[in-house]
């Protein structure tokens, strides 16, 4: 082992002025992609888990349950990408937790960068991670039978809404690993996700559901997120099988989105800043 | 020259939790500062404030010359903070971890890469700068976490129990690290468990327990009230311990303590080793059957006791060894 030598050291310098926000936001993101990248389990364990889940309904469930009109996969897959996503969010609470927890993030906060840096770059790494899994995801559909309706146009929107929803969650996921302080905590917190994504048109019509689970899939936001996304990719079936235009969808799915980044922003920053 | 920390009634809650009750602390430039005390003492909670990571709810605190409630940042740019738990990133390097602080502190990439490898030549991190900080033993990871405190040059260092855990030669070796760095004119506040380690690294010492500090000094000043060594004896019978403890109370004249159930007395002396011969000769002298007898550092609660409750101690009390 080798030990400690005695080259001149550098003098104490004169105090550091406050680091920018784009340069401290983009300096910690890429600390955050690197562990996602150098961290085999993790990368490997997110996207092998969602094809592996996705197989399953595709080629399991899709033989039971038929959709008017379409193969179910046309139909599963905007459903599967978008709460897919969410899942994905469960696993960044518990990385941040773990972070807390092992006081990379007290390090962070002793450095002279703005407060806002730190959940910056959280919420940027986990897009690019959300873009990344969502990505691999979309390969593996069309490999399954995918295919899209509409124009090769909207099935690129309905990819970055599924993005974009995401990220509304993800200040959501955030606030639920600053309150949990631990790994275990916040994906015992994630949990939350499961009614959400389940009780929701992502992966069955909600007509087939008994009606008081209806009540439920019909008003929340996962429902309209997918919605969204699938009537951008079934182009012109949408309106027949959905029932209103896509507009009718993405305007309330992005609504939903703004209202859940309004609530839990101010709480994540809140938390944050009291530590 | 001002002092780097002025703490004056500081104060923090945490539920009903009085974590820090009116602190007051001062520490002078270029030194290094112990704060000692066991868990639960506040030393973390005042560290953290220090560091700007808390907010006190009362008190007033100066660190670096800057109002620390008023201008925190300004403070953040003048400290390094190494903790307890080495909060280093396992999946970069320990080239990327020290180059990613140096950016954060504001440094131009040239100049971030430079401080990374001055910082790894100082603490003889060189050989293993490039490999993934996850591949480290736990003696590199402390000192790669000192070395993320160190490369923005800071004014103050703040160190939270950077040694526990460590093996001796890993404790031993920080040490060192942190002795070279008071050279270089850099302030060091540091929190510890360990008598040995205040004792080796400060000189200046703050005792603190619930909140606040009860003593303060130089080691030697605080050494001398409560004694630099302890002479314990081990007795085969029972009986002998009260006459143990008579002859051992008049080494230095301070009283004995009787731990009745291990059959142990033990007395704080001026000198272990003078202490040991006089008990030694003492017990051989009167014939008393001795199993075992040695002399040790005080330990922290026997420091507590002597600070703290010197008036009423009883012979009959038993002390944790």
């Amino acid at each position: 082992m080798t030990t400690i030598t005695s080259t001149p050291l550098r003098r104490p310098g004169p105090p550091a002025s406050q680091t920018g926000l784009a340069i401290s936001t983009l300096t910690i993101t890429r600390r955050a992609l690197l562990r996602f990248v150098r961290t085999p389990q993790l990368i490997v364990l997110a996207t092998v888990q969602m094809t592996l889940f996705f197989l399953i309904y595709r080629y399991m469930f899709g033989g039971a349950i038929h959709i008017a009109g379409m193969p179910y996969v046309d139909y599963l897959v905007p459903g599967f990408i978008t709460t897919g996503v969410l899942f994905t969010g469960m696993g960044t609470a518990a990385a941040m937790a773990q972070d807390l927890e092992e006081g990379l993030i007290d390090r962070l906060r002793s450095l002279p960068i703005p407060r806002a840096a730190v959940l910056c770059a959280r919420a940027t790494a986990d897009t690019a991670i959300f873009v990344w899994i969502a990505g691999f995801a979309t390969v593996v559909a069309f490999a399954v039978g995918f295919r899209l309706h509409g124009t090769a146009l909207e099935g690129l929107e309905a990819f970055g809404l599924a993005v974009l929803f995401g990220f509304a969650f993800e200040w959501l996921f955030v606030t639920m690993a600053l309150f949990a302080g631990n790994a275990q905590a916040a994906q015992g917190m994630g949990m939350i996700v499961f009614p959400f994504v389940f009780v929701s048109s992502a992966y069955v019509p909600i007509g087939s559901m008994p009606s008081w689970l209806q009540a439920f899939a019909n008003h929340q936001p996962m429902t309209y997120m997918v919605d969204a996304v699938r009537s951008l990719t079934l182009g012109p079936q949408a309106h027949e099988l959905l029932g209103h235009t896509s507009s009718y969808y993405v305007g309330r799915s992005l609504a939903w989105g703004a209202a859940i980044v309004v609530v839990t922003f101010p709480i994540a920053v809140a938390k944050y800043r009291r530590g | 020259m001002a002092p780097t920390i002025e703490a004056a009634g500081l104060k923090k809650r945490f539920g009903k939790t009085r974590a820090l009750d009116g602190l007051d602390l001062v520490a002078q430039r270029g030194q290094v500062t112990a704060v000692l005390g066991p868990n639960g003492a506040g030393k973390t909670t005042f560290v953290r404030t220090v560091a700007t990571l808390l907010r006190p709810d009362e008190g007033t605190l100066r660190v670096a010359g800057r109002d620390a409630r008023r201008d925190p940042a300004a403070v953040r740019g003048a400290i390094g903070l190494a903790g307890q738990f080495a909060a280093v990133e396992p999946a970069m390097t320990g080239r990327e971890n020290l180059e990613m602080v140096a950016r954060l502190f504001g440094q131009p990439r040239r100049t971030a890469k430079a401080s990374a490898s001055a910082v790894l030549a100082q603490l003889g991190l060189v050989e293993v700068g490039d490999r993934l900080a996850r591949t480290y033993s736990g003696g590199m990871r402390r000192r790669l976490d000192l070395g993320a405190s160190l490369v923005g040059a800071p004014q103050l260092l703040v160190l939270d129990e950077p040694t526990t855990g460590l093996d001796p030669r890993s404790r031993i070796e920080l040490w060192n690290a942190v002795r070279t760095l008071v050279r270089t004119g850099t302030d060091v506040l540091l929190t510890t468990q360990y008598l040995d380690e205040a004792d080796h690294l400060a000189s200046h010492v703050v005792i603190v327990d619930h909140g606040r500090a009860v003593a303060s000094g130089s080691p030697a000043e605080l050494k001398q009230q409560i004694g630099a060594s302890v002479v314990e004896l081990h007795v085969r019978d029972s009986r002998d311990l009260t006459r143990v403890a008579e002859l051992l109370e008049r080494l230095d004249h301070d009283s004995a303590q009787i731990d009745e159930a291990t059959r142990r007395v033990n007395v704080r002396v001026e000198s272990g080793r003078e202490g040991l011969m006089a008990a030694m000769q003492a017990v051989h002298h009167h014939g008393i059957e001795i199993e075992d007898m040695g002399m040790r550092q005080p330990n922290l609660d026997e420091v507590f006791l002597a600070l703290t409750g010197a008036e009423d101690e009883q012979t009959a009390t038993a002390v944790a060894a």
